[in-house]
């Protein structure tokens, strides 16, 4: 076969993927940006405005407020959802009964679509009948306001994601530790570790890659919190649940203000490149 | 034989007691062999497995429990304080109304066929894409990779509204193309399948080749065929993706006769009373439970294989 040939039947092959993503992934990348810079409503022609967007993004009452909360639901996200699956992958992988219920049973909550899990803690975080106050006041317990308080929301949203997320981070941490090979804990047995000094000398420097890539995607991920705020809290009590990806989406979809919600798209994806950078260096190391 | 410090040193309390049956180790992990069948071993090891259990069916089983019992109550008794662990007079009627009034025929139907064609689509595109890339190196093909690996570090919130504000431009609002172009646009699976792909031997590729197969020939009955595995794969995580996609699905399909159970029932949950809303609940959880029983081996095995490395 000619080079030719062989190259155009190659892109024959490709010619559909790369349609799909010249259309619908590279060329929203580059919208992204010429639309930050655009004031648009999707109806009247689009006009250039400069800066205008960032400045009115920025000038948003709620701007500010919705970075912290991002940043704050990604610090409690991580401490329940990074840091609990990989002790949680720790005791598992200690079991030896039982092993494929557990697995089965905490990966169950990923399995269902976020909706599922979002109205069903809905339900649980209900003042009145709601399962947890109730449980609060079966011990007797002082009961919470859960969604209504500006103090306990966002906490609440974190338990609702960290439920229905944390099946796959144990998942991955159990496959990794399944990887190292025994002789190391015998080694460090025999050089008398104990077993705090074997998870610290062993199961952690093993496993330091993926503690690393799901550093990462766990930040991306977590920082583009929006189904949970939109469905459950409106952003409210407030303000104190508005994330950026649901300002994003307010700006776009009841301001209309497509340019607007653009420009923050952009600064969410700034803050974020840094982060998809790491993570990308990791994978590539892991891969190595 | 590694009981045997443990079961000298409780023979000597109690003569007569059944001697302990010694906890398999299949492969070491932390806590040596050793330790885990001594005395105190043992019972930790009983202990924190009957609480791990416990805990886990309490966090992750229980809520699930309280959701189908939930849509088995009457409104009255859904609303009482304390609430029935067991509902009193369980019913099937919330599960009816809940089908009628969200119209779950409607919304099943529609997100079943959304993600069919997704399936169908980008297991299509992706695939070929792979194959050319992996096996017939077209020129540039290292670049057009690393530009669709790209896309995987954008966050997909952020492309949200330029993908939205491009599929209004296309007309695709509404139409389930708004949803499938997107959905092969999968960095991810061209990256899985062009892997698996890469470590199809040669010698197979040639023998078909010498025999007279087209490119197409050759990857219909000879690459397909063999990688099997990894179209399980990526077919069960399109499928579930494309089921349990909300934000886009929300922003294109708005139409209430096209939406999907998802955002069908984040549409209606506020207008019907609880235990109907439970009812919708268990109704959409139903066809991923399936799944999840059916499939999972293939998933617990996808979910391992992607970026990280054995």
């Amino acid at each position: 076969m000619g080079i030719l040939r062989r190259n155009l039947t190659a892109y024959g092959f490709l010619c559909a993927a790369l349609f799909c993503f010249a259309v619908f992934a590279w060329y929203p990348m580059v919208r992204e940006f010429v639309l930050s810079f655009q004031k648009t409503d999707l109806i009247n022609p689009p006009e250039w405005v400069g800066l205008d967007n960032f400045k009115a993004a920025v000038a948003d009452p709620a701007f500010g407020e919705a970075w912290l909360n991002t940043v704050e639901f990604t610090v409690l996200a991580l401490l329940c959802g990074y840091a609990v699956p990989f002790v949680v992958a720790l005791v598992l992988n200690e079991l030896r009964h039982a092993r494929a219920y557990l697995r089965f049973v905490v990966y169950l909550p990923v399995m269902l679509p976020p909706i599922v899990a979002v109205l069903l803690f809905r339900w649980f975080y209900d003042p009145g009948p709601g399962l947890f106050n109730q449980v609060l006041d079966f011990f007797h317990l002082p009961t919470l306001a859960w969604l209504d308080s500006s103090s306990t929301a966002l906490i609440s949203l974190v338990l609702v994601s960290t439920w229905m997320n944390m099946g796959s981070a144990t998942l991955i941490y159990l496959a990794a530790l399944q990887n190292i090979p025994p002789e190391l804990y015998e080694a460090a047995e025999l050089d008398g570790a104990g077993i705090l000094k074997r998870v610290r000398h062993v199961t952690i420097p093993q496993t330091k890659l993926i503690l690393l890539l799901m550093l990462m995607l766990q930040i991306v991920a977590t920082m583009q919190v929006f189904i949970e705020p939109y469905m459950l809290t409106g952003g409210g009590p407030e303000n104190a649940t508005v994330s950026v990806a649901y300002l994003m989406y307010q700006f776009a979809f009841s301001q209309m203000n497509y340019g607007q919600a653009g420009a923050l798209g952009m600064m969410l994806m700034l803050a974020l490149l840094v982060f998809a950078a790491f993570q990308l260096r990791t994978t590539r190391e892991d891969q190595a | 034989m590694i009981s045997v410090g443990a079961r000298a040193a409780t023979g000597r309390r109690r003569g007569k007691r059944r001697e302990p049956k010694p906890i398999q180790v299949q492969f070491r992990t932390i806590v040596s062999p050793h330790q885990l069948n001594s005395r105190w071993g043992r019972r930790i090891y009983w202990l924190v497995l009957v609480s791990v259990i416990v805990l886990f069916t309490l966090a992750f089983v229980f809520p699930l429990y309280w959701m189908i019992t939930g849509a088995m109550k009457t409104p009255d008794e859904i609303a009482e304080m304390p609430p029935t662990l067991v509902p009193k007079d369980p019913t099937l009627g919330n599960f009816f109304e809940a089908w009628d009034l969200f119209d779950i025929g409607t919304l099943l139907k529609n997100t079943a066929f959304y993600a069919f064609g997704a399936w169908l689509f980008s297991m299509a595109v992706d695939v070929a894409a792979a194959y050319a890339l992996s096996k017939l190196r077209p020129m540039f093909g290292t670049v057009i990779l690393g530009a669709m690996l790209a896309t995987l570090m954008i966050p997909p919130m952020v492309i949200l509204i330029p993908l939205y504000v491009t599929i209004v431009d296309l007309g695709l609002l509404n139409n389930p193309w708004g949803l499938w172009f997107p959905a092969a646009a999968n960095g991810f699976n061209i990256f899985l399948l062009k892997r698996f792909f890469d470590s199809i031997p040669r010698e197979l590729i040639e023998a078909a080749q010498i025999d007279g197969a087209g490119p197409l020939r050759t990857l219909w009955s000879v690459v397909l065929p063999v990688s099997r595995p990894i179209l399980g794969v990526t077919s069960i995580f399109t499928i579930v993706t494309a089921f349990k996609d909300f934000v886009l699905p929300l922003l294109v399909m708005t139409d209430s006769e096209k939406m999907t159970i998802s955002v069908g029932l984040s549409q209606t949950a506020g207008a019907v009373t609880q235990n109907q809303v439970m009812g919708g609940l268990v109704i959409a959880s139903i066809p991923m439970i399936i799944v999840f029983f059916v499939f999972q081996r293939h998933i617990m095995a996808g979910l391992t294989a992607g970026s990280i490395k054995g």
